[in-house]
């Protein structure tokens, strides 16, 4: 199902989207604050200067710039480092873009783990939490370069703010060639009714690993990916719950907040069963590269395969509580 | 501007001190003190200097105008309901359940109203983002952005402050309220902002200084502005804070005060009286 063979970054390939919608859509224009070479967009203020702002190091200016574009009819993508993009302008965002209803996009680059040698500081583990707080922001987690072409233009079409979680360096490639994906919608990676892996951005790797090891031991895994954490995709989750009765969520993210909290608010609302979080357990980064960071942390596919092991096994005890 | 516009406009501004006293006074509280300073500004702008169209509020080609002190919106309200934005009855609905008018400017709920503020240090972001559009477009329209003199503490106006001029936005001019009272104290007491002129010209800018209650010196200098190329301008308005109420003037507490029945009818029986 997954290739590790794509040549281009996630950078390289959002660059060159946003150039395509660009030429058929004037309204689109792209601010930086100082990591345009980071974000990967200096193409686009070569061929498109005139739509390329750049803040300098002002973040919270760039989230009020960008709110004040969409006022005049453009449609803004801001970018920073996750925690630049979120924790450090969350009150622009709220007010100027989000309680204004302003229709603006943000891009965070480096989600998590991927902030590698950047280390804590820049290792954001609570950004998609802060913003699932703020009423009207939608979140989306593109995986891949296929998942990035099929909903990048939903999200400049949907006349909504945006928060998006870039894993700008990454090469992987999860999902086949022209693979259409809806914001908003779960997307089946793998069928099974033992039990269901909700994963969302690089954790996809290693929930699809942990669903072939458990394949092998018999054990039939649901993989979804929730690229789209708000709004929920509740009937997909409760779906799921109904069918394999146990369900653990991947993230790239604290377990506060994120995709297992969304999850865990769904399930208990409409349909409790067993629920076990992969993520980043209440505490900050630390330098280090991707691997070494998901193996300290725990969410390696082995650790995935023994959490969902846990879920599967919690099964008859809490269930017979609510049939 | 001649003397018989002149006349016009200064009585408009009582006209529009009066309702906005009134406004306030009906509900019984709210920030007259930073709503009463402005209301020459906003005469300026709207009934001189701006191009805007009450029957057409989103009208492509208008003035755009940003407060970014979104707490004088009573003020602004009185100014767009006496335009005909929206029905001058709304005007007795300020901060009543389910209203659109509420304490601070929103762009969803008044007609008129180009930018949401309220969380301070924000609107002057907003104003040049716009600018930038406008820009981009090509567009021969204005932004006009006010803001207050304890908002501009908040770091991201000085984010903003190199900003604009960085990017030539001729197109913008901002009127900066400095009644030099805060909250909690004077200006100079809590935070100065002092030197204030040569901040906004060692910025970049191109900087007028007024006196903020006088119509002639405003509108003159709201002139120059649009003559002025290649810099954005800032216009320093030195005004009262709750100028024209005496329950209110140049008092610390009228930034969010209780006002009286009896307060606001006197109030406004002084200012019609003395006319213009």
């Amino acid at each position: 199902m997954y290739r590790m063979a794509n040549k281009k970054e996630l950078r390289q390939i959002y660059a060159e989207l946003l150039l395509e919608m660009a030429e058929k859509d004037e309204r689109i224009v792209v601010l930086e604050a100082d990591l345009m070479k980071a974000t990967g967009t200096t193409p686009f203020k070569e061929r498109y200067p005139d739509r390329f702002i750049d803040v300098g190091v002002a973040e919270a200016n760039m989230m009020g710039v960008s709110a004040g574009l969409a006022v005049a009819g453009k449609i803004p993508f801001a970018h920073s480092f996750t925690p630049f993009a979120t924790r450090r302008v969350l009150d622009q965002i709220a007010i100027s873009i989000a309680y204004a209803k302003l229709n603006a996009k943000i891009g965070g680059t480096d989600p998590g783990v991927t902030a590698e040698l950047n280390g804590g500081t820049h290792m954001s583990v609570e950004d998609a939490g802060l913003i699932r707080g703020i009423p009207n922001m939608m979140i989306v987690e593109p995986a891949d370069g296929v998942q990035l072409k099929s909903l990048l233009p939903q999200i400049a079409a949907v006349d909504n703010p945006v928060y998006m979680r870039l894993a700008r360096k990454s090469k992987d490639q999860y999902f086949e060639q022209d693979t259409e994906f809806e914001l908003g919608k779960i997307y089946e990676l793998r069928s099974g009714n033992d039990v269901t892996i909700i994963c969302s951005g690089i954790l996809i790797k290693n929930s699809l690993e942990a669903a072939e090891l458990l394949g092998k031991e018999g054990i039939h895994a649901r993989v979804l990916n929730m690229h789209t954490l708000k709004p929920v995709d509740s009937e997909t989750i409760i779906k799921a719950a109904k069918e394999t009765g146990a369900v653990v969520t991947a993230e790239n993210h604290s377990i506060i907040n994120g995709w297992g909290s969304a999850v865990s608010e769904v399930l208990t609302e409409s349909y409790p069963v067993p629920l076990e979080r992969i993520g980043i357990r209440d505490h900050f980064g630390e330098v280090g590269l991707t691997d070494f960071l998901l193996k300290k942390y725990k969410m390696t596919a082995e650790d995935i395969v023994d959490t969902a092991k846990k879920a599967i096994s919690r099964k008859g005890r809490e269930n017979d509580n609510h049939r | 501007m001649n003397q018989t516009e002149l006349k016009e406009l200064e009585k408009k501004a009582t006209e529009i001190r009066c309702l906005t006293i009134e406004m306030i006074g009906k509900l019984g509280v709210g920030h007259i003190g930073g709503s009463l300073s402005i209301i020459e500004a906003l005469v300026s702008l709207y009934y001189k200097t701006m191009q805007v169209d009450p029957k057409n509020p989103k009208w492509e080609d208008r003035d755009h105008f940003v407060l970014s002190k979104g707490h004088g919106g009573p003020a602004l309200y009185a100014v767009l309901a006496d335009k005909g934005f929206f029905p001058k009855e709304w005007t007795d609905t300020l901060n009543q359940p389910n209203t659109n008018l509420p304490s601070h400017c929103d762009r969803i709920l008044t007609p008129g109203i180009d930018m949401t503020a309220g969380s301070l240090g924000q609107g002057l972001s907003a104003a040049i983002g716009i600018a930038i559009g406008k820009k981009i477009d090509h567009k021969q329209s204005r932004v006009y952005c006010i803001i207050g003199d304890g908002e501009s503490q908040e770091g991201q106006i000085w984010e903003a402050a190199m900003l604009a001029p960085t990017k030539q936005l001729d197109n913008l001019t901002v009127l900066q309220d400095y009644n030099k009272m805060q909250i909690d104290g004077t200006t100079d007491d809590i935070n100065s902002l002092e030197p204030l002129t040569d901040k906004w010209q060692a910025f970049g800018w191109h900087v007028i200084s007024v006196n903020g209650h006088d119509m002639n010196q405003i509108t003159g200098a709201l002139e120059v502005a649009k003559q002025t190329k290649e810099k954005p301008t800032m216009i320093i308005l030195n005004t009262v804070k709750g100028k024209g109420a005496y329950f209110a003037e140049n008092k610390l507490s009228s930034h969010n005060m209780k006002v009286s029945t009896e307060e606001w009818k006197k109030a406004v029986n002084e200012l019609k009286e003395a006319g213009v």
